[in-house]
């Protein structure tokens, strides 16, 4: 800026300013850094093949006894056989068919009672005390009942798994309604939406996140509950496998039948995460 | 079309909120309100825009809205409303949707307002990606797609950061200047209400009361220019405020 518009402003402009440090002048210390979530890929896999490793070597030393811990080679080997018998596929497929279509229905009427909770008074007001009720108790308690009235085969063993996932997403659905943003809904209202366009366009994705994380619990007790459900009456399915595998003590089987489950439970969460990264890439 | 409030009074439970208040406001005119924290200012725009109800008094409409409005009361919020899951174009199409508009006739809608607002480049992004201006300037580019007869306006600014609100100050003076709508426009910011306000009501502290009713005659697009002769205005105003300001600030807030 020139001197003379300069004059005009009342006030002296320069662009640059002659600085001299003073001798005693000394860095200011850094005290940032730190409280930061760095990604490292190749940890999680490490920590799973020390363990396994040192676990194998403890057993092939003879320090970890045969009959307190299989060693992960003979849980494998165990693992083999169900593979060159074929049988894995018989207890994948009736576990599956199981979980599936428990934790489908029961998730299903879960975002369905959710929904009708967070929306309606009336419905809070009445639903909500039994879901509360109804919520602590151990499906697994429940399991001779779900026999009397549905039958000790598979009608039994998808209720237990329907019921234990229906509660947590209720209180999930209902939990991600309430929590959706009421300016949003209001500005719908300024609008003139209608009733059913606010809650197909602001409250349902408004409430996703809150939903999608109800499954990722919902799933993991299904697999829980799958175990249970196959105590009573199952010839086939992986937790049935576990639990003939226990009466035997046949803990290289157990194992095998209890990593299985946990691959299980990993490629569910992998599932979901991809699903919230498809339906939430709205957020930051 | 012209909006008259008819003393207008409100109480939430025990506690006076808003107390005989009566103004106009013609076609074509900016309407600024403003007020200490927690007078009511925000509440009597909800009432305006017919998403509250008052204890008594009346709100009327005279005459009828311009032909093609599909929302002739229309908002911009403070927070700016957008959803978060939708891109620009999808904020806008929202609105549009409930009124039967898709497809190319909503197309030309959206194209046209994102113009108007200098958001064209924008169309496909999502909230989370724009800055706070462009937020709200993608509201008003939505608050235009209905076509409003008056723009209800609560501290749309107000989330701003100081550069961002002198900018979008100017492109508002320049649409109103453009378009001619008509606005209630609440602020606490006096600043706004003298560069946008034809009539600017001051209200008292809870429980809200006309003050006062300022004209500025001054053409809206010469303001910036001549921003030294409203300084007077813009102090009377303060110390009209003040006082209540003061007051206000002291108060236990307990009502929103």
């Amino acid at each position: 800026m020139s001197l003379e518009t300069a004059n005009t402003l009342h006030a002296t402009t320069t662009s640059q300013e002659d600085v001299v440090a003073p001798p005693d002048a000394r860095p200011v210390p850094f005290r940032g850094g730190g409280f930061k979530v760095r990604k490292y890929r190749l940890i999680s896999p490490l920590v799973f093949i020390v363990l396994i490793s040192l676990w194998e070597i403890g057993s092939r030393t003879g320090f970890i006894s045969s009959i307190a811990l299989p060693a992960p080679s003979e849980a494998f080997r165990a693992f083999q056989d169900l593979v060159r018998t074929g049988m894995l596929w018989t207890h994948l497929e009736a576990s599956l068919y199981r979980l599936s279509v428990g934790w489908i229905f029961g998730s299903a009427l879960g975002v369905a009672v959710g929904l009708t909770i967070g929306l309606f008074s009336l419905a809070r007001a009445g639903m909500l005390p039994i879901v509360s009720a109804l919520f602590p108790i151990p499906k697994i308690a429940l399991l001779p009942l779900f026999i009397v009235w549905f039958g000790i085969g598979e009608g039994s063993k998808v209720a237990t798994i329907l019921f234990g996932t229906f509660f947590p997403t209720v209180i999930a659905t209902y939990g991600g309604v309430d929590n959706v943003d009421r300016n949003l809904i209001r500005m719908g209202q300024s609008f003139g939406l209608s009733w059913f366009s606010i809650v197909r366009k602001i409250i349902i994705p408004g409430a996703l996140p809150a939903i999608l994380s109800g499954f990722r619990i919902s799933a993991s007790i299904a697999i829980v509950l799958l175990v249970a459900a196959e105590m009573i009456g199952a010839q086939y399915g992986i937790g049935a496998y576990i639990l003939m595998a226990g009466a035997l003590f046949a803990t290289d089987q157990l194992i095998a039948g209890v990593a299985m489950l946990s691959i299980l439970g990993l490629t569910v969460s992998w599932l979901i995460g991809k699903a919230e990264q498809y339906f939430l890439n709205w957020r930051t | 079309m012209d909006i008259v409030v008819d003393n207008l009074s409100h109480r939430y439970g025990q506690t006076d909120v808003l107390d005989g208040i009566t103004f106009e406001l013609k076609g074509g005119e900016i309407v600024c309100i403003i007020g200490p924290s927690g007078c009511g200012k925000s509440t009597l725009l909800r009432f305006i825009g017919g998403l509250e109800q008052p204890t008594s008094g009346r709100i009327l409409i005279a005459g009828s809205p311009p032909a093609g409005s599909l929302n002739p009361l229309t908002y911009i919020f403070q927070d700016f409303a957008l959803l978060p899951w939708r891109t620009v174009e999808g904020n806008v199409s929202l609105v549009l949707e409930d009124h039967g508009i898709k497809g190319g006739k909503a197309d030309a809608i959206i194209d046209d307002v994102l113009r108007r607002t200098k958001l064209s480049d924008f169309r496909k992004a999502l909230p989370r990606q724009l800055s706070g201006g462009m937020k709200q300037r993608v509201a008003i580019a939505r608050a235009l797609s209905v076509n409003p007869a008056v723009m209800l306006m609560d501290e749309p600014l107000s989330a701003l950061d100081s550069q961002t609100r002198e900018l979008l100050l100017d492109d508002l003076i320049e649409l109103w200047t453009r378009e001619r709508f008509s606005a209630c426009y609440v602020t606490h910011n006096l600043a706004e209400a003298v560069r946008l306000g034809h009539k600017i009501i001051v209200l008292s502290r809870r429980p809200g009361r006309i003050r006062q009713i300022v004209r500025i005659d001054m053409p809206l697009d010469e303001r910036a220019g001549r921003i030294a002769e409203l300084e007077t205005t813009q102090r009377h105003l303060w110390n009209l405020m003040r006082e209540e300001a003061r007051a206000a600030d002291m108060e236990l807030s307990d009502v929103a």
